[in-house]
């Protein structure tokens, strides 16, 4: 597998020099060390199975101290589904989780999927990245309102009124860290990061520009995570765009 | 170094000779009328089981496009080759191919049009296949729908992309010929090697591949890395290895078919095979190629390493011991028994002591999922631990499980653990 030179890295490096000496929020959360080291009570449950994704995503899917792998709990299980298909599939490329899910069969992939969805883990507090007053007016207006002018529609529009996602195929935004919606930002607009046709966020990224981008990072990363994170009901009619990840 | 010299412009010499004799003389297309494949559903389902077997799925498909319309890389020390298009497509698959030519193909090496393929196509070992079964496979292929889809041609550097050349190749490392079976042995053995060797081409990772792309006879099933991979594919013969001499039957069986064991599990390019192909196996074949496997393997164990060679710092011991107890002990547990065939043992499994330490060092490294399949969909994974372990770590904790419990490997230093850190997870 080769990794495509990605003009854009610049971006995430940046925002991960910013936030190295940052993270101490997180580290000073005894939980969330803990709770990505191998435990399970019952051998023959889905539990026990799952360990495979500890060290990464935590006990309880709440994400881990590390600044790039995501927070899965809570999100809609037909996007996980949708994600770990395409791991499994190369269409969604990140060597570690390609190699992980290589050979497991769809109905494991949907189970494992649900049974993230359905945790409900503390968020865990992480580390902000720095930003002036302009770019995170600019962040939240493209996040609550979007820009028309130039074809963006607002994140929560899909996303949900309080970032918690859409069943069943939008994730929730709600305790991403910064440096990886960046990164899954500029990986939407350079096509490494793909979704099923018509691919709306696709459609979406590319007119974003690199401030863009990181008035996003900044402002989704500090909103705080509502007391129920449960994604909203599906409904396509309220949608902008058609995204082939709903249907 | 002049007669060094000498000896090179003979082998050269003979080499361009052997190729020159061999365009005079090579075969084309074959001509004349095929024999009739009479495809009835019960051939063409027994095909579809031989293909399984034979696992042309793997390369014949690219990741993500229509089974067997080509296209994936196969990357060697020499380049990259495409795998072809064998879906039954009349421009760029196999469908003007008669029964004869796929025969043909599969017994000699050759191509519709005589000429050689790469031996990255295992028909060292396909030569093996029967006419009935070739004509079974030959059936099934002819009856999926046929994918349009050209060839990708290969990307070989010079010389090796002289396809002429390959007659030097086969000279030292094919020989031709249908199995034929032993008469001392059972008739479930005789099936069992004739998988082995044959469809299931085994060899092909299991032998250690020299610098010249070929394997020796002599040292068939020895073991060796398998080529841009960075996997150890153990020796099928010593049981310091992937030896089977001292399993049951029934665990072999299972490690194929299943995926896991009590023994030990699949992971890597091996669980790439048993999900593609040796979970479909029947009961019965399973079996007989795990007979077969077993007699490969002399009973008798001598330690593979001496006694001086698995002397451990105590230091490296107790970091190991404490990195184990925290990361490890809760699925392997206290006296590395694991929790078989969910979590493998770590304790008495050839996997972990092998002389080379790439697969566990792997494994800590990157985890990994059995494959999930028929008879355990469902498997238990192992995580990463690259971003949490350092060099120091991984090195010490390999070191404490290859010689903790009885286990008699060698310890494993930093540096081998931050070669393979470097490396992608596939």
């Amino acid at each position: 597998m080769t990794r495509a030179k990605n003009p854009f890295s610049f971006l995430v490096y940046a925002a991960g020099a910013v936030v190295t000496g940052a993270w101490l929020v997180a580290a000073a959360q005894p939980l969330a060390q803990n709770a990505a080291i191998p435990a399970f009570k019952t051998l023959d449950s889905i539990e026990a199975r799952v360990q495979g994704c500890t060290t990464c995503h935590g006990q309880s899917g709440q994400g881990t101290k590390n600044d790039y792998f995501p927070r899965i709990a809570g999100k809609p299980a037909g996007y996980l589904y949708n994600q770990l298909v395409a791991f499994r599939d190369g269409k969604r490329r990140y060597a570690p989780m390609n190699y992980l899910v290589a050979y497991l069969p769809d109905a494991y992939l949907r189970e494992i999927a649900e049974h993230y969805a359905k945790q409900r883990p503390a968020f865990m507090l992480h580390e902000t990245v720095p930003a002036d007053p302009a770019s995170l007016e600019r962040g939240q207006t493209l996040a609550r309102t979007g820009d028309p002018k130039k074809g963006i529609p607002a994140c929560i529009s899909c996303h949900g009124a309080n970032l918690t996602g859409m069943e069943p195929g939008v994730p929730g935004l709600v305790g991403l860290r910064p440096n990886y919606i960046a990164a899954q930002l500029v990986r939407w607009r350079v096509g490494e990061r793909v979704a099923a046709d018509p691919d709306c966020m696709k459609r979406i990224a590319t007119r974003l520009t690199d401030a863009d981008v990181g008035a996003l990072a900044a402002w989704l990363a500090r909103q705080k995570p509502p007391a129920d994170a449960l994604p909203e009901s599906s409904d396509v009619a309220r949608m902008p765009l058609a995204c082939g990840s709903q249907r | 170094m002049r007669k060094l010299a000498i000896v090179a412009l003979v082998l050269a010499g003979g080499l361009i000779w052997a190729a020159i004799v061999w365009i005079m003389v090579r075969p084309g297309a074959l001509t004349g009328t095929s024999r009739v494949v009479n495809a009835t559903t019960q051939v063409i389902e027994r095909g579809e089981y031989l293909a399984r077997v034979g696992d042309c799925i793997a390369c014949h498909t690219a990741p993500g496009g229509t089974p067997f319309s080509g296209g994936r890389a196969m990357p060697t020390p020499f380049g990259n080759l495409y795998a072809s298009n064998i879906t039954p497509d009349d421009e760029t698959g196999i469908g003007q191919w008669t029964a004869d030519d796929f025969y043909r193909m599969m017994q000699k090496g050759l191509a519709r049009d005589g000429s050689l393929l790469y031996p990255a196509m295992p028909f060292a070992a396909y030569t093996k296949v029967t006419r009935e079964d070739s004509d079974a496979i030959y059936a099934y292929l002819m009856s999926v729908a046929p994918a349009r889809q050209k060839n990708r041609p290969h990307e070989l550097r010079f010389p090796f992309n002289k396809r002429e050349l390959l007659i030097g190749w086969r000279t030292l490392y094919f020989k031709e010929g249908e199995y034929v079976p032993d008469p001392k042995q059972s008739a479930q053995w005789n099936r069992g090697a004739y998988l082995v060797e044959g469809l299931g081409h085994c060899s092909m990772c299991h032998t250690a591949i020299n610098r010249l792309g070929g394997s020796s006879e002599e040292q068939a099933f020895e073991g060796g890395m398998i080529p841009n991979q960075n996997w150890y594919a153990p020796s099928l013969t010593s049981n310091q290895e992937g030896g089977l001499g001292n399993w049951s039957v029934k665990d072999i069986a299972d490690l194929l078919q299943v995926g896991v064991s009590h023994r030990a599990t699949v992971y890597g390019p091996m669980a790439e095979v048993t999900y593609n192909s040796l979970q479909y196996l029947t009961d019965e074949d399973a079996a007989a190629m795990a007979v077969y496997l077993k007699s490969l393997a002399p009973g008798d164990a001598p330690p593979a390493v001496t006694s001086t060679q698995r002397l451990t710092q105590p230091a490296v011991l107790e970091m190991g011991r404490k990195v184990y107890l925290e990361q490890c002990v809760m699925c392997h547990g206290n006296e590395g028994k694991g929790f078989p065939p969910a979590y493998p043992p770590l304790a008495g499994n050839p996997s972990i002591t092998m002389a080379t330490p790439v697969n566990p060092i792997r494994m800590v490294l990157n985890g990994g999922y059995p494959p999930g399949t028929r008879k355990n969909p469902r498997p238990h994974g192992m995580p990463p631990f690259l971003h949490i372990l350092s060099d120091d770590e991984v090195a010490a904790v390999v070191t404490y499980i290859r010689v903790a419990w009885g286990n008699a490997g060698a310890p494993v230093t930093p540096p081998q653990v931050n070669e393979l850190r470097k490396l992608l997870p596939e």
